[in-house]
């Protein structure tokens, strides 16, 4: 190439490609607060229909435990095999959902992904609450709730001292510092926030704020040392967060039973989570738009940014899922094998096949821009997706448990009753009722880092005009 | 000495506060030390703080040594709760099993940096927190504000900076 036609090229060359804008970077600071804050006063009536919703979920849910408290496991149709039936694969399911959070807020924070900023306070928020719901889970299979403290690291005069090595008391020690560390995170990136609401409360409010914002006042030292703070949190909070879906595979990977002693087990939970609460984050994203009137910050190129980050996910849950099942395929335990085949063509292929369906060939819809664009078309995507990763759960528990080892334990036919089904809904209750009430109370939309991304894309914006002007034009031909 | 005063100012962006803070320093102005001068911001803006001098950070380290504390201690202590039933049989098992008491030592690395660094950032908070001191809500909306402790006989001088600057509104007490 010569030089004439090497300066025609770089002349001709587009040198500012114009994006879709994540959101509007005209809007004003004074405008950001106003419009969150306002969803602390009055949401759309959807917010009430969905909360009392929940609320009647999670009343029903109470009664089905009570129930249960007193009467027993059997009258949820808990016996052997099935001992555990859908209260530790929804456990799984909620501790999945928990890491999304983590995913938007340390992950994509620490990558210096800006377009995180509306959406990632719902999403750890989600993350604390869905560990709070799994952690429900715990004490609900128990059946006699009082024994907790026996999977607590705890030193006991009767001698009766946990056993360390057990994946259970790893669970407890696992899922307790996440909840923790989840909740400081949460709290912590909020400070800045909570000042401002702090600054337009009154009343008892106001004092609520106060307490909440420690002091916070902008001051060049307080965001220095806040910097720092919120980063360190982020880099210890992932992998802890990939610690906990690990150890809770762990618990299923160490026991010899058939479908569950496999090496793939922790990546492919941790994916599985990751994708779950992709999901999730696309259907809240969903209701808070709407609910809250976010239209301004949870925006169209937002959703689909998430669509593609889910899409990736579930391929590579896909590709996990099939190394899993090519493990038992190939493997040496002839129980596994025949297990993996009851799965698919047993009592359960249904669900099997829908797990698969759901899971695997329906996030293909998040490849097209005109699907991925259009929002009720997400709304029903995303729950698909989910129901897929909640019956994934249900397929690693419930075939294992009707078809193990020994023929006898063989219960082909299981399926939970209504007292289950009733602690299952409530528990989602629990969580939309918890999350809608986060909302009410805190910004979901994080104020002080949507005026940063407004500020940095406007002084880029800016330098952009300022280069496009200096630059010299194209010659004309 | 007499009692030392402050003056906050209010600017409607942070190049105009950078320009003011860069006037403060190079004044011949006597009475206020670069030290005692503060930016409050909606924001985070780095550059514009860095005007203001170095601002050492040192939460990391309190990190590092909750991370080193938790994990040592942890360990310890769940191997010494081990060690002390001997008399439990084992059955040839190791009194302290050292890859599951790895687990829950990480986990405790981890949980016990986390309560470390944030004692340690409230801690930075409360050692720097200015009480009753000048602050104006619209900082929390959209306004940068600098606010400079000195001497009452520099206050004049101070506010003249501040209006050169084009601030938009000055308060002291």
């Amino acid at each position: 190439m010569n030089i004439h036609n090497e300066e025609q090229e770089v002349a001709t060359e587009p040198r500012f490609v114009i994006k879709p804008k994540d959101i509007n970077d005209e809007i004003s600071w004074a405008q950001i607060n106003e419009d969150v804050l306002r969803s602390l006063e009055r949401p759309r009536a959807l917010y009430w229909v969905i909360f009392f919703a929940s609320l009647g979920l999670f009343c029903w849910g109470v009664y089905c435990e009570i129930y249960q408290y007193n009467t027993g496991l059997g009258v949820a149709a808990l016996n052997n095999p099935q001992v555990w039936g859908l209260y530790i694969a929804t456990f799984i399911f909620w501790i999945g959902m928990s890491h999304s959070g983590t995913l938007l807020s340390a992950i994509l924070l620490i990558m210096h992904a800006d377009w995180r900023k509306p959406i990632y306070r719902f999403a750890e928020a989600m993350t604390t609450f869905s560990l709070m719901t799994a952690g429900l889970f715990v004490l609900v299979h128990l059946g006699r709730v009082w024994q907790f403290y026996y999977v607590v690291a705890y030193p006991s005069e009767r001698w009766t001292w946990p056993n360390f090595s057990s994946p259970l008391v790893w669970d407890a020690t696992a899922i307790g510092s996440y909840l923790t560390t989840s909740v400081i995170f949460l709290y912590f990136g909020m400070i800045p926030d909570l000042a401002i609401c702090r600054d337009k409360a009154t009343g008892v409010r106001r004092l609520f704020y106060r307490v909440l914002s420690v002091g916070w006042k902008g001051t060049d030292w307080q965001w220095a040392n806040f910097r720092v703070t919120y980063l360190t949190l982020a880099c210890l909070l992932i992998p802890l967060a990939v610690s906990v879906h690990s150890i809770v595979a762990t618990d299923f990977a160490v026991s010899q039973q058939p479908g569950w002693h496999t090496t793939s087990f922790p990546p492919y939970f941790v994916a599985g989570a990751l994708y779950s609460g992709c999901a999730a984050i696309i259907t809240l994203f969903i209701i808070l738009r709407y609910t809250f009137r976010f239209e301004q910050y949870m925006t169209i190129p937002i959703l689909e940014k998430l669509c593609k980050l889910t899409f990736a996910i579930s391929m590579v849950w896909t590709y996990l899922n099939m190394i899993e099942y090519a493990a038992v395929w190939y493997g040496t335990d002839p129980v596994a094998k025949q297990t993996l085949i009851f799965r698919a063509t047993g009592t359960y292929a249904g669900w099997w096949w829908a797990m698969n369906i759901l899971g695997s060939v329906v996030p293909f819809t998040l490849t097209f821009k005109a699907l991925r664009t259009h929002i009720p078309t997400m709304m029903v995507v995303s729950l698909l997706l989910n129901l897929g990763m909640w019956i994934e759960r249900f397929m690693i528990v419930t075939p294992t448990f009707a078809h193990g080892y020994y023929p006898w334990t063989w219960n082909d036919h299981w399926w939970p009753n209504w007292v289950q089904i009733g602690i299952i809904a409530g528990s989602f209750g629990w969580f939309t009722m918890l999350f809608m009430l986060f909302c009410k109370i805190f910004p979901s939309v994080s104020m002080y880092e949507v005026k940063e991304m407004v500020y940095h894309r406007s002084q880029a914006r800016k330098g952009a005009a300022l280069l496009a002007a200096s630059a010299p034009q194209p010659a004309k031909s | 000495m007499s009692k030392k005063s402050y003056i906050l100012a209010l600017f409607n962006d942070f190049e105009a506060a950078a320009r003011a803070i860069a006037a403060l320093r190079e004044s011949s102005l006597k009475g206020f030390k670069m030290r005692d001068v503060t930016l409050k911001s909606p924001i985070d803006h780095p550059e514009c703080a860095a005007e203001l001098g170095p601002r050492p950070v040192y939460i990391q380290i309190f990190s590092l040594i909750g991370a080193l504390l938790g994990s040592s201690l942890g360990f310890l202590a769940i191997s010494s709760a081990q060690a002390n039933f001997l008399r439990q049989p084992r059955g040839g098992f190791p009194i302290v099993p050292v890859p599951p008491n790895m687990v829950i030592t990480y986990e405790l690395f981890i949980l016990t940096a986390v309560f470390f660094t944030i004692i340690s950032c409230y801690v930075v908070f409360t050692l720097h927190h200015q009480k009753n001191v000048l602050y104006n809500a619209a900082i929390s909306v959209d306004k940068i504000g600098i606010l400079v402790k000195a001497e009452p006989e520099a206050i004049a001088g101070l506010k003249d900076i501040f209006n050169r600057h084009h601030a938009l509104e000055i308060s002291e007490c």
